[in-house]
């Protein structure tokens, strides 16, 4: 194994080298691996990341955020608070100081629908100060810490079942704005982006867990059967990008998610 | 990337190399105990050397028990384009730590390391996306609370 020593200053010795040679992971190894929401799924700050340095996106024309209609059932208020998540991602990404804010809004709106807005309203504070002064690295942070306070609090008051859901709201989101971008702008790099199967596979198995009368609800079950029209659409081979009438289909489908979760279900 | 070594330096880190001790049987992590915010703190000591190079730290972690040569493992999806670092710190008579990447087969994945006693991380910028897997062993020392933490760019 070649060494390198990067730096030597004063009293400190600081040094990187290449990851050593080693045996891959045997089979059992591969099966003790864990998964965790808070680290296995990216934020949509992360994918956004990667999204920039491939593309040329204008985020303002794609911050949208989706007109929350008035809802009592609880796990459609989990999915829209976790679009709003994603949404303010987007409007940071467009550096829009007062849809951040409104966004903070609606946040807290739904929290307290929630019974967890006791948890974050003080997050929803940074959230406008930070976008007050156009501090977007800041905002980015507090998007991620809002999230996962309301996430912490809804488990502490057993609604653990409202945490997954949030959390497909924000990967739904953040898609959504991604494969709307990539199918007008296709190219096998941003494509490539769009290939996460692993991350289905993990929200899907997710929501298998979820108890027999949530998953009965037709809004769930509308974005059950979504996710797995999804997995079709992003489980090429590994390294391959999705085809370009892939993305066109994942666009559509996650399109339609947002809407349905944004829509008044309860309207026949 | 490699200018991120330059980094530690700020936090007054002093890092040593290890080789890792072959094909330990696994262990999973266990729920936290009183050093969990101890170990995290040190891994988020370390992620925030990166800080400065316009890395994030995500907020999430995570944490439990690790035994001596009974590696943890994680998954953990990244994107084309972006750069890592997976930061790991463990607590109590744990003694020397290392992490390491592999992709989704469970291949070794090339990247940089940074080892420092019970404080480690590795780098590395993905080729391609997917779900990549850390893990995190304790080569020498007794069994402790650890933390991983990783930051993007």
């Amino acid at each position: 194994m070649m060494r390198r020593v990067v730096s030597i200053l004063l009293t400190a010795v600081a040094a990187c080298c290449p990851a050593a040679a080693q045996s891959p992971l045997t089979k059992s190894q591969l099966e003790a691996v864990a998964r965790l929401d808070s680290m296995t799924i990216p934020t949509p700050g992360e994918f956004f990341a990667a999204l920039d340095k491939q593309g040329q996106l204008n985020w303002s024309q794609l911050f949208q955020p989706l007109p929350l209609e008035v809802t009592s059932s609880r796990a459609q208020m989990a999915l829209m608070l976790g679009v709003l998540i994603g949404d303010g991602y987007i409007a940071v990404e467009a550096q829009d100081s007062q849809g951040v804010k409104n966004v903070g809004k609606d946040i807290i709106r739904i929290a307290k629908k929630l019974n967890v807005s006791q948890t974050i309203i003080g997050r929803g504070n940074s959230i406008n100060d930070f976008a007050e002064n156009n501090d977007w690295s800041a905002l980015r942070e507090e998007l991620e810490a809002t999230q996962n306070e309301a996430k912490i609090a809804m488990a502490e008051q057993k609604d653990q079942d409202l945490v997954t859901l949030v959390t497909i709201g924000a990967w739904i989101r953040g898609c959504d704005a991604a494969a709307g971008y990539v199918a007008k702008n296709y190219s096998p790099q941003l494509a490539e982006l769009l290939r996460q199967p692993a991350i289905v596979d993990f929200l899907l198995g997710q929501m298998s867990g979820l108890p027999p009368e949530l998953l009965e609800d037709p809004l769930v079950t509308n974005v059950r059967t979504g996710l797995e029209e999804i997995r079709k659409l992003v489980s090429t081979p590994a390294g391959e990008p999705l085809s370009e009438n892939a993305v066109g289909a994942l666009d559509g489908v996650i399109t339609g998610l947002v809407e349905t979760i944004g829509s008044d279900k309860e309207e026949p | 990337m490699k200018r991120i070594a330059v980094l530690f330096l700020v936090a007054g880190l002093v890092p040593v190399f290890a080789e890792p001790s072959p094909t330990p049987s696994p262990s999973p992590a266990t729920p936290t105990a009183d050093e969990t915010p101890l170990a995290r703190s040190r891994a988020l000591e370390l992620a925030g050397a990166f800080a400065n190079e316009g890395y994030k730290i995500r907020d999430g972690f995570w944490s439990g028990s690790i035994e001596k040569d009974k590696p943890v493992f994680i998954q953990i999806n990244v994107f084309a384009g972006n750069e890592y670092w997976f930061c790991a710190a463990a607590t109590g008579a744990a003694r020397k730590l290392s992490v390491s990447v592999f992709d989704e087969n469970g291949k070794p994945v090339e990247g940089e390391i940074y080892e420092d006693g019970a404080s480690a991380a590795a780098g590395l910028v993905p080729e391609s996306s997917g779900p990549r897997i850390v893990r995190v062993l304790l080569t020498e020392g007794e069994k402790s609370e650890f933390c991983l933490v990783y930051a993007y760019k």
